[in-house]
């Protein structure tokens, strides 16, 4: 199960088609992704589970313009932005149609702009008026269960919950029809944690498209309505959620679930366990 | 789990000193610590018995006084932090007022520990195998070559795929995984009767935290090795645990057989650990009541 059920019937946001990323000397190339094709509908959340090498943070940074790919397509919201060059990423990125979240939201903040200069940038770069600025920077603060107090503040002087949702509303402040969250929750307590995936729920309705990027199926699962699975630079599965999570096909996707920690785990989970790396490991 | 007694027969070596099955190896009693230098209580009251082949679970976020609890067992608490009440037991000692060359002894051979961040405890510049091979030449008082047959043993035992190339090896050549199987397998030479992991799975991958997990699950029913697992995940310590403890702030909110604490959660913060798996987890999907 290789291919991506196209399930929407509007148009994708985004829609890659048989990447293949290579890094390295032309003698030493190693393959960092292969053949990876994904589409995602507005409004959706997809998440993109993988462990370390799968290839899951490659695939964030080529679809945001930060990789170049060496075959495929990259769509997004109907443009073709494969081939762009810098200074056609640099356009598209200014228009906030794509947004990023990564793990650290103390490397993403700028550590001298107060929280409501940060979250106002963006707007202004696009020639958004200061007042109307201000009044967006307050909703989506909102949006991100925040309050107006914290408005003055560093990023330094806030809880790393805190800081990771002004992340999240510095990327939705331009309204994007997209936005890449690399492992946006694995650095925050279970507290934090349950917020802010909470909060990425709760865009759903807005119509953006959430690309959830992480190797921790439970955060993955809990928010995602289709879920990839990478392994070794392939989307071995692609599925909803359900789907994914309690008929998985392919073994290492087998091997993520049964390995997952559960509530609910059983000691015949270990007998699959082995039997599962030894078919992997073969 | 199989019986205790029986798995404690089986391989001479690792009981030093034969006691019951029965009898508690680790007793920890009403154990309170304390920050002398703020003048402040951090853990107020933590107890648990532990029986060989056993397994000990304390969940609780950072800060909660879990890694506390197990350095005093330990008997590594950070300057200026004492265990102002109650009393811990190792093996039928009372640790209180040890002098440090009777932790010396005890440590490594009675209790041991495994942690976070594999790599940060081990010597960069100096192969695995061999720090793995001092430890079985100061505790076990045996010669260089025995010292290496042992440690090749061993990494066998932790399922190091290739023992003898991994003896050889730097940190820099291991991954995470494999780096926490050394540590355990230096954590096991002496054959203690109790080994603590502290969050000794929280960096690594999914896949590799199981495959650690297995690995604990296993010594412990070929050796009768009896464990503390410490997690901020409530699901990690359910999965390996047969008692579990709830740690707040230095407070044992809830605790009782893992079974009990994951049915039937009489706390609050319990129940909040436990919804976490439920609503934003695999929990959600696997969990019979919830339809997705």
């Amino acid at each position: 199960m290789s291919t991506d059920p196209n399930p929407g019937r509007t148009a994708p946001v985004l829609a890659v088609e048989g990447l293949e990323v290579h890094y390295g000397p032309r003698r030493r190339r190693r393959r960092a992704l292969h053949d990876v094709s994904l589409s995602i509908a507005p409004g959706e959340t997809v998440g993109v589970i993988g462990e370390t090498g799968s290839g899951k943070s490659t695939l964030a940074r080529t679809v945001l313009g930060l990789v170049r790919a060496s075959a495929g397509s990259i769509v997004i919201d109907g443009e073709e932005v494969g081939a762009y060059g810098p200074r056609q990423w640099r356009a598209l990125r200014r228009r906030g149609v794509v947004q990023y979240v990564f793990q650290d939201p103390l490397r993403s903040l700028d550590p001298d702009l107060t929280v409501e200069d940060s979250l106002a940038e963006p707007l202004l770069v696009q020639g958004v008026p200061r007042t109307e600025a201000a009044a967006r920077v307050r909703a989506f603060l909102t949006r991100v269960h925040l309050t107006e107090d914290l408005l003055d503040r560093l990023p330094g002087e806030l809880s790393g919950g805190q800081r990771q949702r002004v992340a999240v509303a510095r990327a939705l402040v331009t309204e994007p029809r997209l936005v890449i969250l690399d492992e946006p929750v694995s650095a925050l307590d279970s507290a934090n944690r349950v917020q802010v995936l909470q909060i990425l729920k709760e865009l759903r309705t807005d119509g953006v498209a959430l690309v959830f990027i992480s190797h921790d199926l439970g955060s993955v699962a809990g928010v995602a309505d289709r879920i990839a699975v990478l392994y070794q630079g392939e989307a071995v599965e692609v599925g909803a959620a359900a789907d994914v999570i309690n008929t998985p096909r392919h073994p290492y996707t087998r091997l993520l679930v049964r390995s997952a920690p559960t509530l609910h785990s059983a000691p015949a989970d270990r007998a699959e366990r082995e039997a599962l790396r030894a078919l992997l490991h073969a | 789990m199989s019986t205790l007694s029986e798995k404690l027969q089986a391989p001479a070596e690792h009981t030093a000193k034969p006691v019951r099955p029965s009898q508690p190896v680790l007793s920890v009693r009403e154990v309170r610590i304390s920050d002398q230098a703020a003048g402040r209580e951090i853990v107020h009251g933590v107890s648990f018995d532990l029986t060989p082949g056993r397994t000990v679970g304390i969940v609780g976020e950072s800060g909660s006084g879990k890694t506390l609890t197990c350095r005093a067992a330990l008997g590594i608490l950070p300057a200026h932090f004492e265990v102002t009440g109650g009393s811990i037991e190792l093996d039928g000692h009372d640790i209180t007022g040890f002098s440090t060359a009777e932790w010396t002894s005890l440590r490594g051979s009675t209790i041991s520990a495994v942690f976070q961040d594999p790599a940060s405890y081990l010597n960069p510049s100096i192969r695995v195998g061999a720090q793995v091979a001092e430890v079985i030449r100061v505790k076990k008082k045996v010669r260089r070559r025995e010292a290496r047959r042992q440690t090749i043993e061993l990494l066998r035992a932790v399922h190091l795929r290739d023992p003898e190339l991994v003896y050889g090896q730097y940190t820099y050549e291991l991954s995470g995984g494999m780096l926490q199987r050394v540590l355990i397998a230096a954590a096991i030479a002496a054959g203690p009767r109790v080994l603590i992991a502290d969050e000794a799975t929280t960096a690594l991958d999914v896949t590799v935290q199981a495959e650690i997990l297995d690995l604990l699950a296993d010594l412990r029913e070929q050796t009768g090795l009896a464990l503390v697992v410490v997690s901020h995940d409530l699901a990690v310590v359910a999965q390996l645990c047969d008692e579990v403890l709830v740690l707040r702030q230095g407070e044992v909110v809830e605790q009782g057989p893992t079974h009990e604490v994951l049915h039937h959660p009489r706390h609050a913060y319990t129940r909040l650990l436990i919804a976490e798996h439920e609503q934003y987890g695999l929990d959600r999907f696997l969990a019979p009541e919830e339809d997705a």
